[in-house]
């Protein structure tokens, strides 16, 4: 079934603003609410084109007024975040997430008109840890359960969702527990990270890391929102990078730090206001974590454009990043001993 | 000048099935000048490339982390002498190994370090004329130590689970597991060549739902190269090792102690055990897996006497 009116969570974020967009410029669609507790940039808002910005507070009641008066038939949950958006920080974050997601289930639970949920979550769920296998399929669960932060948020919002999913068993629902994003035009943890002039790494420790482009990110919620998809579906691009190695592309320096001065360093990034990286994400540089996208391009039927290699390809030259050495001088480097080594032949 | 430059980090050889060690005379000077590109040229230009690819990240890893160009260029070329010159190890039974596909090889553990997997996986990749890599399945304690853990991952190896072994034999790799584990490699010099108890059979159910042959495969010489005759028990527990092992040299001479003793080895590749002909279910039936895995032991602990009858010196065969 078509969606006809779609509401939106998070749309003064990347993802939410042009998801909102998209859903504008479907004519099939009657009516887009973007909700958000912040107006979304100028340049976001002239993309959303005719779709509505409602500033509300999804931890707020108010909600459901909104989405009942609204006959929303379609709402699109991509507001759970793992950035804090300011000094304030984690425990907003966790409030947002968590009582966020709670109130809007709760008011989807009282309209009778929503017929359709799609929840972005994170394959973060799985946690990271040596005791897991290396690749992460949708049954299985996470080792040691996330004790804090993002994931233990994302754990917490499944949870209601599936709650959500058997009191409410009409609702078509759609979890996509995404990796982590990049591209040129998204800004997560990860691609200031990568931005870093010296990137820290943990010592003696080499992470996988799966990545996804923003834009197939984009695609998968407008195929899961268009489409009826229900299921808990992993979504990443084909491939790993081993995190030495995407910091070679990137052309940055990596700084192995030992892993008893990361939370010291840690600290250290966040207040100089350049990484926030949560312990979960510590834990997530140090062990990596790959997922199996079988479910994906089997059954919701989408295949990402972009392997993990081409995604970070595409954000590192999207972003202009000059490599610390340049491939022209290690090429001519190469030559020139080569010639010379014939010379002496 | 040049010469010495061309320390071969990387060895075009290593696929050459040799069946006798011969000394070839090392040519390392330059060739004479009518020749085209001189071989050490040659090597001078992989070294280059490799190099180059290793700057800029321009290689590709597979999900479980495994590198196979860090693998092939770094990482197995010094395990030549040791292979070659110290234990002179002696394959049997390699046609045993199907040139494709998935396939379970099955081994006994010992000698206190696990050369033994590392000399196995360089039998596969330098004596099977398909050069397969063995994608090695490690014990938790081995990724959750800092640089080992990486390194394992990047040469193939990836942790002994279900879900990885059936990934691994589905994509058709060459996998390989020592189920008896710490209990096979850490156990006193008394005890040499006594198979012990064989983990639970995850790796028969792995085989059976996957449907690959399983290879039972057993190894002559490793038993030797650090005799253990103590276990500082107070010392492992302190660092967190699964033993502490004294050997005649070890921790008497220091790090000269870390050196093995160079026993002669044989690895025989037996008769590959079927588990397609077993229906779907079959790994639910814990008696047939229960069977199964005393078939693979007894085999290996068959195979092993018998190379051990036939072994007249422990250092020359």
């Amino acid at each position: 079934m078509a969606p006809k009116v779609v509401l939106v969570t998070g749309c003064s974020r990347f993802l939410g603003g042009h998801l909102a967009a998209r859903f504008a410029a479907n004519p099939d669609i009657d009516r887009v609410l973007g909700v958000d507790t912040e107006p979304p940039s100028r340049d976001l808002l002239r993309r959303m084109g005719r779709a509505e910005f409602v500033r509300a507070d999804i931890r707020n009641p108010l909600i459901a007024k909104v989405i009942a008066t609204a006959h929303v038939d379609t709402v699109v949950h991509a507001s759970v975040t793992a950035n804090p958006a300011g000094p304030t920080g984690r425990t907003a974050m966790k409030e947002m997430n968590v009582i966020g997601t709670m109130q809007l289930l709760a008011a989807c639970q009282k309209s009778p008109h929503v017929r359709k949920l799609v929840v972005k979550s994170t394959s973060a769920v799985y946690g990271s840890s040596s005791r897991d296998p290396a690749v992460f399929t949708e049954e299985m669960g996470p080792k040691d359960l996330p004790s804090s932060g993002y994931a233990k948020d994302a754990v917490e919002v499944e949870g209601y969702v599936r709650g959500f999913a058997r009191r409410r068993p009409d609702v078509a629902v759609t979890a996509l527990r995404f990796t982590n994003f990049i591209g040129p035009r998204i800004d997560t943890v990860l691609t200031r990270y990568f931005a870093l002039p010296v990137v820290p790494t943990i010592m003696g420790y080499d992470a996988r890391v799966q990545l996804l482009h923003s834009e197939d990110a984009l695609a998968v919620l407008e195929r899961a929102t268009l489409h009826d998809l229900p299921g808990v579906f992993n979504v990443g691009g084909d491939g790993v990078l081993l995190l030495s190695q995407a910091i070679r592309r990137a052309g940055k320096l990596p700084l192995p730090v030992p892993s008893a001065a990361v939370p010291t360093v840690g600290r250290l990034f966040r207040s100089a206001r350049l990484v926030d990286f949560s312990p979960d994400q510590m834990r997530f540089l140090n062990w990596g974590r790959v997922v199996d996208t079988g479910l994906l391009k089997r059954e919701f039927g989408f295949t990402p454009r972009w392997t993990t290699q081409q995604a970070f390809d595409d954000y590192v030259s999207g972003r202009a990043m000059r490599p610390l050495i340049d491939p022209d001088l290690v090429a001519s480097v190469e030559r020139g001993v080569l010639g010379a080594a014939a010379r002496f032949r | 000048m040049a010469g010495a430059r061309v320390i071969p980090l990387h060895a075009p050889e290593l696929g050459r099935p040799k069946p006798e060690v011969v000394a070839e005379p090392a040519e390392a000077g330059p060739a004479p000048s009518e020749q085209a590109p001189a071989d050490w040229e040659q090597r001078l230009a992989d070294l280059l490339a490799f190099a180059r690819r290793r700057l800029r990240g321009d290689y590709e890893v597979d999900e479980f982390g495994f590198d196979p160009d860090l693998t092939d260029h770094l990482l197995m070329p010094p395990l030549k002498p040791l292979y070659e010159k110290w234990f002179r190890v002696e394959t049997i039974g390699m046609h045993n190994v199907p040139a494709e596909g998935g396939a379970l090889l099955v081994a006994n553990h010992s000698g206190t370090l696990p050369l033994d997997a590392t000399m196995t996986a360089y039998a596969v990749r330098a004596d099977h004329p398909a050069r397969r890599h063995l994608r090695m399945l490690g014990a938790d304690l081995v990724f959750k130590t800092p640089v080992l853990g990486a390194l394992a991952r990047k040469s193939g190896q990836t942790l002994a689970c279900n879900p990885d072994a059936e990934r691994l034999l589905r994509s058709g790799q060459l996998v390989g597991v020592w189920p008896e584990g710490f209990k096979g490699i850490g156990k006193p010099f008394k005890d040499r060549y006594k198979l012990q108890r064989f983990g639970r059979g995850g790796f028969v159910s792995a085989a059976l739902n996957t449907g690959v042959p399983i290879i039972p495969c057993s190894i002559v010489g490793a038993e030797e190269i650090y005799p253990m005759i103590g276990d500082l028990k107070a010392l492992a527990r302190l660092f967190g090792f699964p033993y502490f092992p004294v050997t005649p040299f070890f921790p008497l001479l220091g790090p000269l102690g870390a050196i093995p003793l160079p026993s002669k080895w044989y690895i025989e590749f037996g008769e590959p055990i079927r588990t397609d002909v077993y229906d779907e279910h079959a790994a639910d039936d814990p008696m047939l897996v229960f069977n199964l895995t005393d078939q693979v032991r007894e085999t290996i602990q068959q195979t092993l006497y018998r190379l051990l009858t036939q072994r007249r010196n422990v250092f020359l065969g």
